[in-house]
This record gives structure tokens, C-alpha cells and sequence, in this order.
């Protein structure tokens, strides 16, 4: 069987798990979006605090996917829990760096201005800082979800949902028929779907940036 | 409608050093300008942002029509103060308009009301509404962005405005346009206004009142513009008001003070260079000034070269100073050309009205 004649032949699951991987991977990003600006809020205005965010958040990048989902499966059990876990904490590092970088970055006259006409705090913070670190914040969510396409994968190993089901049955199989089609099935979907998601980040890019912020 | 404000042994510390602003007393008229002047560092801007209570001060009384800041919500309090600063800190991601309705959008006004509002007050700062409400910040040159940042400030018809070297960061020439207008608004507004520089000649210019601050915001002088020039209360003041105080003096006279001369023609930007020559050469004179079809002044033309346009780099209006028709006539050599409201030509400066004047205020002083 040709490597097309397998996809056609397996569409429709295919189909399916390529939704599931990109709706763990949408859902995670957003968690790891609400956490991670959360937490630069909170250190932003602390060099200190957003040094130790940052080391954390790295520190949390370095742990091999695959040791991390081991260790989480004992604790959580199989399937969705570890491999949510899993992608939200690394999802942290890029959303967390960008949010500080993009509140740290506003213009201390911008801000200075702000609470001189008498905008409250939370306002400061709402109607201006985080509108002026939106790009930023965006482009880290951006990165986030390119990083977890690939490590969704690995979640297949605690029976997580997704393309990596594909790979890891094709590369468990290997030397019997169509396993190799049915890892690069995988492999190619992952690469797809990131692309299109990347696209769509473009878009909403595009769509959520005042223009007075766009090209400066 | 203006107030009143009072500092009474305003105290500010940082930490354990010497206090930045120490026991600093003030009365600033309502309806008048006064200006804090000093050396960078010496506290203007400390003691200007205690006003609006963006630096809570360590000890002392600070009142606003009588009312005791302290015990005001300090946002409500802000709202009612207009504030601008140096690079004028608007909002990028906002356009021109919605930075100006800022303020009467935080007041709760309707959006009706906010926009008629913004179509005023772009009006009120010399800028046309149709072209610039739909611009971002980004899009403005530096002092078209000063211009948004007095409109935001005056949006919200506050009795006070704070300015904190808002002039600072633009070219001369555009300063001086600034300063203008900012004189011929407050002729209308009659607001209680506090103006921070380091400039003197600034100070000199836009100031009923002068404080003369030194370090720890001590004031060494507060008095009328005349008075610190004529007699500077110390040689620190005396060493301010530097050299060339009778030039200064200068700055004390505006070009609406003097008699104004008119050019010998004036020609059309539609006209002939031939038609120019022979106009001028009936006159006897070899200048003329072209001035373009709503009567604005483009450009000097000789007449041996009727068709070589030298533009007028540098104009005043009646509100400048006789300083500022001094720089303007050795800019461009000749006369310094006065514009009215909406940039048309009302007549000239020669040099030897700026030396009769210059004249007289020695012989007064
Ligand atoms: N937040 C601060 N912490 C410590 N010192 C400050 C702070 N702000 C201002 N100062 C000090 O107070 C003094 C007055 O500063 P400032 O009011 O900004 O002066 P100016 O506006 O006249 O240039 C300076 O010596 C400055 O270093
Ligand atoms: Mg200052």
C-alpha cells in the first residue's frame, strides 16, 4: 500500500485524531495563556520577580517531555490530566517571557500619562499596558503553540489523544506493514496542522492590533 | 472658571537622604500661570506631581480651591487636573480622538457629548479635525503630538493644568509656535496653570509669576517676569537670568506691542514672474512678498530673479515675543513676517522696531 492509498484508506481516523491533537493543543495554549499572563502581571513591575519567573518557567523547558509525563503519570493517572499538565507547563515559558518583556517595555511616559488623567490601576492595566503588550503576548502564545504540536505527540505515551497515537503504533510496529506509513502520517499531520495554526495566528495578529501599533 | 492652589510646608523624602522638596511654600493665583524654573535635579517636577498627588507628599498641605487634596479620592482628583508632560505620553494604540476623549470618557460623559468635545478642542489647538481624529500618534510629528497632549489635558474643561516641560522635546521654531498658542489659549481660558522648564527664557515668556527654584525646590525668587530681570534677588538668580538680560527683556514685548510694517507689494503664487518684476519695479522696491491663494506668506522673491521662490523658514504671530521676531529676521534676513489666527499674512517686523524697543526697555529699566 502507497503512502496516499494509507491516507485515504485511514481518513477518516486520521480526521479525528488530528482534531483532537490541535483541540489539547488550543485549549492548553489558552490555559498557559491565562497562567502565564497572570504571572507576568504579578512580577513585571519586580526585576527580581520576573527573573525568577523566567528561570522557572526555563527551568520547566529543560525536563525531557517524556521523563515529565512519566513522572506526572503517578501522580495524575493516564490520558487527558498528565498530558494537559504536561503541555500547559511548557507552554508557560514563552507566554510568561513575552508577557514581562511586553508590560516592561511600555513607555514609562505612556503609563506616567495614564494615571496623570486619572485612570485607575486596573485601568492602566487593562486599557493600556496589556493593549501595548498584546503584540508581544501574542507572539509568545504563537511560539507556545508551535512547541506543543510537537510535544502533544509525546502524549500518546500516557495514552494521551492526538496524531502521536499514529507514531507511536507505526514506530512500536516497525518492520511490519505500514508502520512506517502510519508514523509519517503522523509526523506530516503534526507538521500541517502547525502551519495552518500558525497561519491563523497571523490573522488574529492582524485583527486584534491597533493600527497605530502596527508598522513601528 | 479657575482655582487657587496652595502648598503650605510641603515636605518630600526619598528614603533617609536629604529631602527632595523641603518645607516648600507657595500661593499660585487662579487664573494665572506660574512657572517653576531651576537647574535639572533641583525638584520641579516633585514638587509639580505632589499637586496631582502622583507623589504622595511626606508632610505638608496641599489645597486646590481651598479643598484639601488629601482627603480627595486621588483619581477623581487627577481628572479634574489636566496634566501634560514631555513626550507627551499618548496612548499609541489609540487614534488622535480617543486620546482626547480620554478623560470625559473616565467622567462618564456620552458619546455624543465626548465627540463634540474632541472636534473642540482639536479645533482649540490649531488642529483640523477632518484630517488628524482618524490618525494614531504614531502618525504626527512631534509638535502636532504636543498640540494632542494639550487638547487631552484641557479636554475635560479641568480649572487646573499641570505642565511638566512639555515644550521640551521640540525644535525650536515649533517651541516657539507652542509657546504661542499656548498664551493666546490660557488668554481665553483663564486657567490656573503650573509650568515646569529649565528654560528661563521660557519662563520669562509664558509666566505671570516666576518661581525661581534651587536645590531641594527652595525658592529663590517669586515674582513677576519684569521684577526677577530688572532685579534678581541673589547672584544664583543673577547667574539664571545669565547674560544679555536686556536682551531678554526682550521676550517681555510681544509683536501685538509694536507697530507692525507692511511689505511694499505682495504678489500671488499665480502670478507671472514677469507681471512680479514689473510690479516691483514700479514700487522701487526689490522684495516683494508672495503670499498663496487663502493669503498665507510661501516665499520673498528678488527682483532681478522673479522666478526663484526663497522660502520663509521661520514666522511669528502676534502673540510672540520681539525675541522671538529677532530670531525669525536673522533666520531669514530682512523682516520677520506675522501671521494671524489661521496663518495669514498681517504684517512685518523690521530690525529697527526691535532696536527702538530694545532702546526703551534700557532706558526704563
Ligand atoms: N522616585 C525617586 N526616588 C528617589 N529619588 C528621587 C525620585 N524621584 C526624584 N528623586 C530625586 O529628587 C530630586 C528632584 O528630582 P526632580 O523633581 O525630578 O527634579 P527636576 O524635575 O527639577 O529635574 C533629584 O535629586 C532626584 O534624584
Ligand atoms: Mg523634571
Amino acid at each position: 500500500m502507497s503512502f496516499w492509498e494509507f491516507v485515504s484508506d485511514r481518513w477518516s481516523r486520521l480526521l479525528s485524531e488530528s482534531l483532537l491533537h490541535v483541540s489539547a493543543v488550543v485549549q492548553c495554549t489558552i490555559l498557559a495563556a491565562i497562567v502565564g499572563v497572570t504571572v507576568g502581571i504579578a512580577v513585571y513591575r519586580s526585576p527580581f520577580g520576573s527573573a525568577v519567573a523566567t528561570a522557572l518557567t526555563s527551568a520547566i523547558l529543560t525536563i525531557p517531555s517524556f521523563a515529565l509525563l512519566g513522572l506526572l503519570i503517578p501522580v495524575l493517572g493516564l490520558g487527558a490530566p498528565p498530558t494537559v499538565a504536561a503541555l500547559v507547563l511548557y507552554g508557560l515559558l514563552p507566554i510568561v517571557r513575552n508577557t514581562i518583556v511586553g508590560l516592561a517595555g511600555v513607555d514609562g511616559a505612556v503609563t506616567d500619562a495614564a494615571r496623570g488623567i486619572g485612570m485607575n490601576r486596573l485601568g492602566v492595566l487593562t486599557r493600556i499596558e496589556l493593549r501595548l503588550a498584546w503584540p508581544a503576548i501574542l507572539a509568545g502564545m504563537r511560539v507556545a503553540t508551535q512547541m506543543l504540536m510537537g510535544i502533544a505527540a509525546i502524549a500518546a505515551y500516557a495514552r494521551g489523544p492526538g496524531l502521536g497515537v499514529e507514531i507511536f503504533a507505526g514506530l512500536t510496529r516497525a518492520g511490519s506493514a505500514n508502520a512506517t506509513n502510519q508514523a509519517i502520517a503522523g509526523t506530516v499531520g503534526i507538521v500541517v496542522l502547525a502551519l495552518i495554526l500558525d497561519g491563523i495566528f497571523v490573522l488574529i495578529g492582524r485583527y486584534t492590533t491597533s493600527r497605530g501599533l502596527r508598522g513601528q | 472658571m479657575a482655582s487657587e492652589i496652595q502648598l503650605t510646608e510641603v515636605t518630600k523624602r526619598y528614603g533617609r537622604r536629604p529631602p527632595a522638596v523641603d518645607n516648600f511654600s507657595i500661593t499660585i493665583p487662579a487664573g494665572q500661570i506660574v512657572v517653576f524654573v531651576g537647574p535639572s535635579g533641583c525638584g520641579k517636577t516633585t514638587t509639580m506631581r505632589m499637586i496631582n498627588r502622583l507623589i504622595e507628599p511626606t508632610s505638608g498641605l496641599i489645597t486646590i480651591g481651598g479643598e484639601d487634596t488629601s482627603k480627595l479620592d486621588p483619581d477623581q482628583l487627577r481628572r479634574k487636573i489636566g496634566y501634560a508632560i514631555q513626550q507627551a505620553g499618548l496612548f499609541p494604540h489609540m487614534t488622535v480622538a480617543q486620546n482626547v476623549g480620554v478623560v470625559p470618557g473616565l467622567l462618564g460623559w456620552d458619546r455624543g457629548k465626548v465627540a463634540d468635545r474632541v472636534e473642540e478642542m482639536l479645533d482649540l489647538v490649531g488642529l483640523d479635525p477632518a484630517e488628524f481624529r482618524d490618525r494614531f500618534p504614531r502618525q504626527l510629528s512631534g509638535g502636532q503630538q504636543q498640540r494632542v497632549g494639550v487638547a487631552r489635558a484641557l479636554a475635560a474643561d479641568p480649572p487646573v493644568l499641570l505642565m511638566d516641560e512639555p515644550f521640551g522635546a521640540v525644535d525650536p521654531i515649533t517651541r516657539g509656535n507652542l509657546q504661542d498658542e499656548l498664551m493666546r489659549l490660557q488668554a481665553e481660558l483663564h486657567k490656573t496653570i503650573v509650568f515646569v522648564t529649565h528654560d528661563f527664557d521660557e519662563a520669562v515668556k509664558l509666566g505671570d509669576r516666576i518661581a525661581v527654584l534651587g536645590d531641594q525646590s527652595r525658592i529663590l525668587q517669586y515674582d513677576t517676569p519684569e521684577a526677577v530681570l530688572a532685579n534678581p534677588a541673589d547672584d544664583t538668580v543673577a547667574g539664571f537670568v545669565g547674560a544679555g538680560a536686556s536682551l531678554k527683556q526682550l521676550t517681555l514685548r510681544r509683536v501685538r506691542d509694536v507697530q507692525l510694517s507692511q511689505a511694499a507689494v505682495t504678489v500671488s503664487t499665480s502670478d507671472e514672474p514677469a507681471d512680479i518684476r514689473r510690479s516691483l519695479q514700479e514700487a522701487g522696491a526689490s522684495f516683494a512678498l508672495m503670499l498663496d491663494t487663502r493669503r498665507r506668506p510661501v516665499a520673498w522673491v528678488h527682483v532681478r530673479e522673479p522666478r526663484m521662490r526663497r522660502p520663509i523658514r521661520d514666522m511669528v504671530s502676534r502673540e510672540s515675543t520681539l525675541q522671538d521676531a529677532l530670531e525669525a529676521i536673522l533666520t531669514d534676513g530682512g523682516n520677520a513676517v506675522v501671521t494671524g489666527a489661521r496663518g495669514e499674512y498681517v504684517g512685518l517686523v523690521d530690525i529697527d522696531t526691535v532696536m527702538a524697543s530694545v532702546r526703551e526697555l534700557r532706558e526704563n529699566a
